[in-house]
């Protein structure tokens, strides 16, 4: 008996192999969620290296336009230059420091920090100082803004990387390009819009908690049961036991629900979206005369349901960004995906996101107790770890090579431990 | 007071306007469900909204956006006692003031728009949170009774990142 105890927590943590005692195939130290200097190490090793998601072209649709964005705690400003193109830069003045960008968004070509007033242009540049003899005259100071320097963007979703280097964005992604792709191909016009607007959620819970939930299959008949029973919505069926969805982990720390089985075995246009195709018969109408026949299988197979690692979280509809601001603490950002061309079907999106998102929203809420409730159940002494071995007998190898489990099955999460333990011992 | 009013000025007074907004928080405070929503009206509008408080309910994204029908949805999964973010329910006390009747010419005739403040604690096991903000209501006589037609609530901090809201505020 004695031999099978787990070390404590502490005795793990000093050692240079932590990571692989911490994190076992089949179970998680619950430290991984407690403890600050593990959550410094996360920042450095996987929010300040890999690519991260921040922003939408849609969210600067024009040459001068910003917006206000983050990659964990950091504040980056998403501008658009007048060449068009899109940087994501620190907000931080080079004179002392201070915060040069007050406002959540707008169109200006350039900022100018309040303190002692430098400018600089929407690309970063330092354009002026004022008084510049104290310089030696004008232009003499190579000086900027900071910048995330690597910047690269996928069906108009915008990445950032803090590394100069490393896996290019397309093989970050990997697979889970893809989904992107499938989203992008429901607009009649093939692109995706974030204009609706963000909810932010505030959310006390290490931000693995939410990354892990996001395709777990096996909370929702719980969690959301109550709201599942007196709306009458099938949405519990497609995660049961019956269920023929399956859970994937498509690599790189990314997982999805795919439900398409569930959809194909009906049949039905737009029952993705809980609904039927004479309630949105102009969009309907509109993808027909665009795709032909293909138009049945992308209306009856839908959106995705994918977790991008680390942070961005795609479920049909709703779209949301994790941003982690301490080991015990992150906020949620939502808002409703919106089709461009789409305007019957982006109205009902809108509401049926409201009605299920954010901190009032009649799923998410009951999902951000959980994560709270666990924030503070990992943080007791024993049973010291989390079991994340459901499915692991059945798990199978899918067409395509990922590993795949039921729709009910840990093996997202299988997916995306293994994916962070790689990264957090990268290096050493 | 048998017709329904046509002016604010010829039937309601503000103090049977005070009353009917304290009865509110009472019920919203207590949890009592089946009486808040007995003072909705059919066409109500329950809003708080999220970013700008001046954006579009339809076409932005905001806190709470329920007309009649989800009013009824969110009452009847709280009422399932497994809607966890209010399981166990939050102890919660406000206080509304500033009251005042205002010129407006929304809602439906007759209807009576009324602003006031509120502050308002929150109690419950992962600590204790504050809300307040401003709240705009459309009152309408029915049958001699008001009932609610219409409650935007701006919270002060509508723009910052909020913590669960699941309580009826
Ligand atoms: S800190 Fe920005 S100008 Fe001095
Ligand atoms: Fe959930």
């Amino acid at each position: 008996m004695t031999a099978t105890l787990p070390e404590t927590a502490h005795e793990q943590t000093d050692k240079p192999d932590r990571y692989a005692r911490l994190i076992q195939p089949t179970r998680v130290h619950g430290s991984l969620y407690t403890d600050p200097e593990i959550f410094a190490e996360e920042l450095e090793r996987i929010w300040y290296r890999t690519w991260v998601y921040v922003g939408h072209v849609s969210e600067v649709p024009e040459p001068g336009d910003y917006v206000r964005k983050n990659i964990g705690p950091q504040d980056v400003v998403m501008t658009r230059d007048r060449d068009g193109e899109v940087h994501l830069l620190l907000n931080r003045c080079a004179h002392r420091g201070n915060l040069v960008c007050d406002a959540p968004s707008g169109n200006s070509n350039s900022f100018r920090c309040p303190y002692h007033g430098w400018t600089y242009r929407n690309n970063g540049d330092l354009l002026g100082y004022p008084y510049n003899k104290g310089y030696g005259g004008k232009g003499k100071l190579a000086l900027g803004l900071g910048r995330v320097p690597r910047v690269a963007s996928h069906q108009g979703f915008v990445f950032g990387s803090f590394a100069p280097g490393g896996p290019t964005l397309a093989e970050h992604l990997g697979a889970a390009a893809g989904e992107l792709d499938r989203l992008a191909r429901l607009s009649p016009e093939g692109e995706v819009e974030l204009t609706a607007g963000w909810l932010k959620h505030r959310t006390r819970a290490n931000w693995k908690l939410l990354a892990e939930n996001e395709t777990d299959g096996y909370h929702p008949q719980f969690v959301h049961g109550s709201i599942f029973s007196v709306t009458g919505s099938p949405i519990g069926a497609l995660y049961s036991d019956n269920s023929t969805a399956v859970t994937r982990d498509l690599g790189g720390g990314h997982s999805e629900n795919d439900l398409r089985p569930e959809f194909r075995h009906f049949a039905e246009p737009m029952r993705w979206f809980g609904t039927t195709e004479d309630r949105v018969p102009q969009y309907v109408a509109r993808m027909r005369e665009l795709h032909g026949p293909a138009a049945e299988e992308i209306l009856i197979e839908g959106s995705p349901h994918v977790m991008i690692f680390p942070n961005l979280f795609i479920a049909e509809i709703q779209l949301f960004v994790i941003q982690p601001l301490s080991v015990g603490e992150c906020v949620q950002h939502s808002t409703a995906v919106q089709f461009k061309g789409a305007p019957e079907l982006n109205r009902r999106m809108v509401s049926q996101c409201v009605g299920s998102v954010g901190p009032a929203g009649m799923l998410l809420a009951d999902d951000t107790e959980m994560y709270e409730r666990n924030q503070r159940g990992v943080a007791l002494r024993e049973p010291e770890w989390l079991d994340i071995r459901r499915g692991v007998e059945r798990e199978r190898t899918d067409d395509n090579g990922f590993r795949i489990g039921t729709a009910t099955d840990e093996t997202g999460m299988r997916g995306f431990w293994s994916h962070y333990r790689s990264l957090m011992e990268a290096d050493k | 007071m048998t017709a329904p009013a046509t002016t604010h000025e010829t039937s309601v007074d503000l103090r049977q306007v005070e009353q009917f907004l304290y009865r509110e928080a009472r019920y919203a405070d207590e949890h009592d469900y089946d009486a808040w929503e007995a003072l909705w009206t059919d066409d109500a509008l329950y809003w708080v909204p999220a970013g700008a408080p001046e954006g579009d309910p339809v076409q932005q994204m905001s806190v709470i956006s329920d007309n009649r029908s989800r009013i009824a949805t969110r009452l009847k999964q709280l009422r399932t006692g497994k809607r966890y973010a209010q399981s166990p329910p939050s102890h919660l006390r406000r206080i509304v003031s500033n009251v005042e009747i205002l010129d407006d010419e929304g809602g439906e005739p007759g209807d009576l728009t009324v602003g006031a403040n509120f502050v308002l604690v929150e109690s419950r096991e992962r600590g204790n949170e504050m809300w307040a903000g401003r709240t705009t209501y459309r009152l309408r006589l029915v049958d001699g009774q008001l009932r609610l037609a219409y409650k935007k609530v701006v919270l002060v901090d509508h723009d910052r990142a909020l913590p669960t809201l699941s309580f009826l505020i």
